[in-house]
């Protein structure tokens, strides 16, 4: 191995409202595998897609095979042997898999396509990575998600490509696949190619990572080999030490059980999941990326339909089919994606507050213009909503003040229970905490909460119990007191660490 | 009323006056800007005659333009109002020829059949997810084709019995003309005062968010669709009284005429913005160009053509206006 490393970043850091990424600094050496490690949010993505061209760094710079390097764009950064497999699969549906093996550079002749010398491409393309079963000309929205990320797996392992990070890669691949995939990585090292590889799965790391790097609140806190570094001992990094200071909660008291669910099954995003939430208690949902906890809150909601399951309301079972039944029942939903999910972004501050309860607002049909604005003008001011006037269209308005409106519209609804999904995403400190706030409000009031979020100090913070899920199941409930930030961590992992790939036993 | 929210109502009002009065402004003037053209172009466009002509135009666009403008609120499109015009007029002279009915029932028998026929739109999309271009499409076709049943293909003459409703009554207008105000001003009562119309808004702006929000989407599209029907039932027997008879290819392009002066109003073909208001104008706009042209003597090729172009720079105008407005606010 020479001196010069095949990359450098120094001092990475990007900022967009609050820093998300700073002072990384890291190398990879030919034929390395980098893994990368860290909770939701702790920077791994930012890091990548920094090195594969998709993002700008503020701060740093890098440099490849010695010489400065900063790509404008990712074809940029592809044109100088750097690819990236997104975890969203960019893959066209309706197109082949050798169409999209070759988007950019079909094999032409005068204009036309020449399908033979493609389709031949295509199937040594998909050998190599041990998928010659697989048909070239067969559209790719027919083949499984395994299949469709074993192309688009293949689409990055073209001959020049020097770095290649891959992201997630086996989240949705089988055992076989990944066999596959883990015998290419390895050819691909032979070859030279340096791997910053991301995973949630830390025993696959023993077997594909040469070191692991640990990010956490995006800074680098260490690096080391992988045979130096026990699961435990990541995870451990991963989490920290510091575990924040937690206000007391005397003075809350849980009362009689609101809402109970029982079984409630949806394919494989969640898998026989049963809770209660007391009457007066925030009940935390914690879990990793893609564990189950918002298709669970769109299953409780009436959202999405269930396989099987049932929800209970004061002990009685009740049909919600819709939401519209869950609001007729008192129940309520914060939407993690508050722009497309939960407000009407052009229109002004009062329609988007009265939304849920019309019929405060109005009699026989028609509105009551002067008692709207009253009570709008009330819960923003309770809210503290900053705005020009409740006229102002809350797509003008910041996150913070975007995620107020949506409290103030359950509010203003008066929900018995109501189901909280990342409601502090993308919501900047001073307006976190009046939402904390209200919340305590509410809970006091007598409201049950069930509120999923990735920020794991939040929730120890404000609940009173936290559930963690994991690959889809309810695998553990922690009162307060109980928990610690690694034992929470270590349940979130415990679905995937069971032999990876596959449903775990049940 | 009460003291406590008068700064906010202040300015609330002023906020919508304001903007109200932007809006109608450049509609307004725009009409302005048409009449003295073809006052300057033609020395008899200042006429009873050219007053008339337009004031007769003027019911059956605005009555079914009213209905357009709902639909395109919630992001939908009715091809079938030409259709339904005829159809429904069709079933009114049935009734008025062969049955004898008085010229009210028949015309209440008109607007229902219009209702059904919307309402069947309304259900057929809303129950198979389709978009309403393809059902409405689909159902211009076959409005058209029970017209021709109904009709057995030849004009019916109705005659004396349908007739008033065209001649004029008070300044040289007709009961029709007002029935179609009456209208323009109930329907912007019920998109700007109304649950409803609060309700129409909201899922034109963001149907998953109204439908998370506990707001079920559906009956309001189909209800929207049914109303859309009943006026252009409504708008088939104020033509049949123009004509004085029952025309089985009267309201042919009437679709295409109506979402043109819906369109030259401001309402957004993308859902969850308009104006009943703004839509009169532009069926006033639509009406004077059509009669303006007529007086100063273009042939017909050079009518539709000019029309056309008046849509398109209408709507790269209200582009503008609307990207100037939100940069504003």
């Amino acid at each position: 191995m020479n001196s010069i490393p095949l990359f450098r970043g120094e001092s990475l850091g990007k900022t967009y409202i609050t820093p998300v990424l700073s002072e990384v600094s890291l190398d990879l050496n030919d034929g390395e595998v980098l893994a990368l490690v860290g909770e939701n949010g702790a920077g791994k993505s930012t890091l990548t897609k920094i090195i594969a061209g998709l993002i700008r760094p503020s701060q740093g710079r890098m440099l490849l095979r010695g010489t400065p390097f900063a790509p404008a764009s990712r074809q940029e950064a592809e044109q100088h042997g750097i690819r990236m497999v997104l975890q969203e699969l960019g893959l066209i549906p309706t197109l082949t898999v050798a169409e999209n093996l070759m988007l950019d550079h079909m094999p032409r002749l005068g204009g036309f396509i020449r399908r033979d010398v493609m389709n031949d491409r295509a199937r040594q393309m998909m050998a190599n990575i041990g998928l010659e079963d697989i048909d070239p000309r067969t559209p790719v929205g027919k083949l499984g998600l395994g299949h469709q990320q074993m192309v688009e797996i293949a689409r990055n392992l073209v001959g020049d490509c020097q770095l290649l990070i891959l992201d997630e890669p086996t989240a949705m691949l089988t055992s076989r696949e990944i066999d596959h995939l883990f015998s290419q990585i390895a050819g691909l090292k032979r070859r030279g190619v340096g791997i910053i590889y991301i995973s949630h799965r830390l025993d696959e790391l023993q077997q594909v990572a040469d070191r692991v790097m640990v990010l956490r609140d995006g800074r680098h806190i260490e690096t080391r080999p992988i045979a130096d570094a026990r699961q435990d001992d990541i995870v451990r990094l991963m989490v920290g030490h510091d575990v924040s200071d937690q206000p007391d909660l005397t003075g809350r008291s849980s009362g009689a059980v609101a809402m109970e669910v029982r079984g409630l099954t949806r394919g494989k995003g969640v898998r026989d999941v049963s809770l209660s939430l007391h009457a007066g208690e925030i009940l935390g949902l914690a879990g990793l990326v893609g564990s189950g906890r918002t298709e669970l809150l769109r299953l409780i909601y009436g959202a999405d339909p269930k396989d099987s399951g049932e929800v209970l309301l004061d002990g009685a079972p009740v049909r919600i089919g819709s939401p519209m039944a869950a609001v007729r029942h008192g129940i309520g939903l914060v939407t993690e994606d508050r722009k497309s999910q939960g407000l009407l972004l052009p229109l002004p501050i009062r329609i988007n507050t009265t939304l849920a309860n019309i019929s405060a607002v109005s009699r026989h049909g028609w509105l009551r213009p002067a008692q709207e604005r009253a009570q709008v003008t009330r819960l923003d001011r309770m809210l503290g909503v900053r705005s020009t006037s409740i006229e102002q269209p809350v797509g003008e308005l910041s996150g913070g003040n975007q995620q107020k409106v949506v409290f103030a519209r359950w509010l203003h609804r008066d929900c018995k229970v109501l189901l909280l999904d990342e409601p502090t995403r993308g919501v900047d400190i001073g307006a976190r905490s009046d939402i904390y706030l209200q919340m305590e409000r509410l809970a006091q009031a007598g409201k049950a909460m069930l509120m999923v979020s990735s920020d794991l100090r939040e929730l120890m913070a404000v609940c009173d119990r936290i559930a963690v899920m994991s690959a889809g199941r309810m695998v553990q409930v922690f009162k307060r007191g109980e928990w610690t930030q690694q034992s929470l961590l270590e349940a979130a992992f415990s679905g995937y660490l069971a032999a990876a790939p596959g449903p775990p036993p049940s | 009323m009460e003291d406590a929210s008068s700064p906010d109502r202040k300015s609330g009002f002023n906020h919508s006056l304001r903007g109200a009065l932007g809006n109608y402004a450049a509609l307004v003037a725009a009409l302005v800007v048409m009449v003295a053209l073809f006052g300057s172009l033609s020395q008899y466009f200042f006429t009873l005659n050219t007053f008339q002509t337009i004031a007769n135009d003027i019911p059956t666009i605005a009555v079914t333009a009213v209905g357009m403008t709902f639909v395109l609120i919630i992001a939908g499109i009715d091809l079938s109002v030409g259709s339904v015009m005829a159809l429904s007029a069709a079933a009114a002279g049935i009734a008025m020829l062969h049955w004898h009915w008085p010229l009210f029932p028949a015309a209440l028998l008109a607007m229902a059949v219009g209702m059904v026929v919307g309402l069947l739109n309304g259900l057929i999309s809303v129950a198979w997810r389709l978009p309403s271009f393809i059902v409405t499409l689909g159902m211009l076709e076959v409005a058209r084709g029970g017209a021709y049943i109904a009709t057995n293909s030849r004009t019916a003459y109705i005659g004396s019995k349908v007739e008033w409703l065209s001649n004029p009554v008070a300044l040289g207008l007709s009961p029709s003309f007002f029935i179609a105000i009456l209208i323009v001003v109930a329907a912007q009562l019920v998109l700007t005062r109304s649950v409803f119309g609060r309700h129409m808004i909201g899922i034109g702006t963001n149907e998953e968010a109204m439908r998370l929000a506990g707001v079920d989407p559906r009956p309001i599209k189909v209800a929207v669709f049914a109303i859309c029907g009943l006026l252009a039932g409504l708008a088939g027997i104020l033509q049949c009284s123009r004509l004085e008879a029952a025309d089985p290819n009267a309201g042919i392009g009437a679709e295409l005429v109506v979402i043109a002066a819906v369109v030259i109003g401001g309402t957004s073909l993308m859902g969850g913005r308009g104006s009943v208001i703004a839509t009169f104008f532009g069926v006033l706009i639509i009406s004077v160009l059509e009669a303006g042209l007529a007086q100063i003597g273009a042939n017909e090729p050079t009518k539709r053509i000019i029309t056309g172009c008046v849509i398109i720079v209408a709507v790269i105008l209200d582009m503008y206006r609307e990207q100037r407005r939100s940069r504003r606010a």
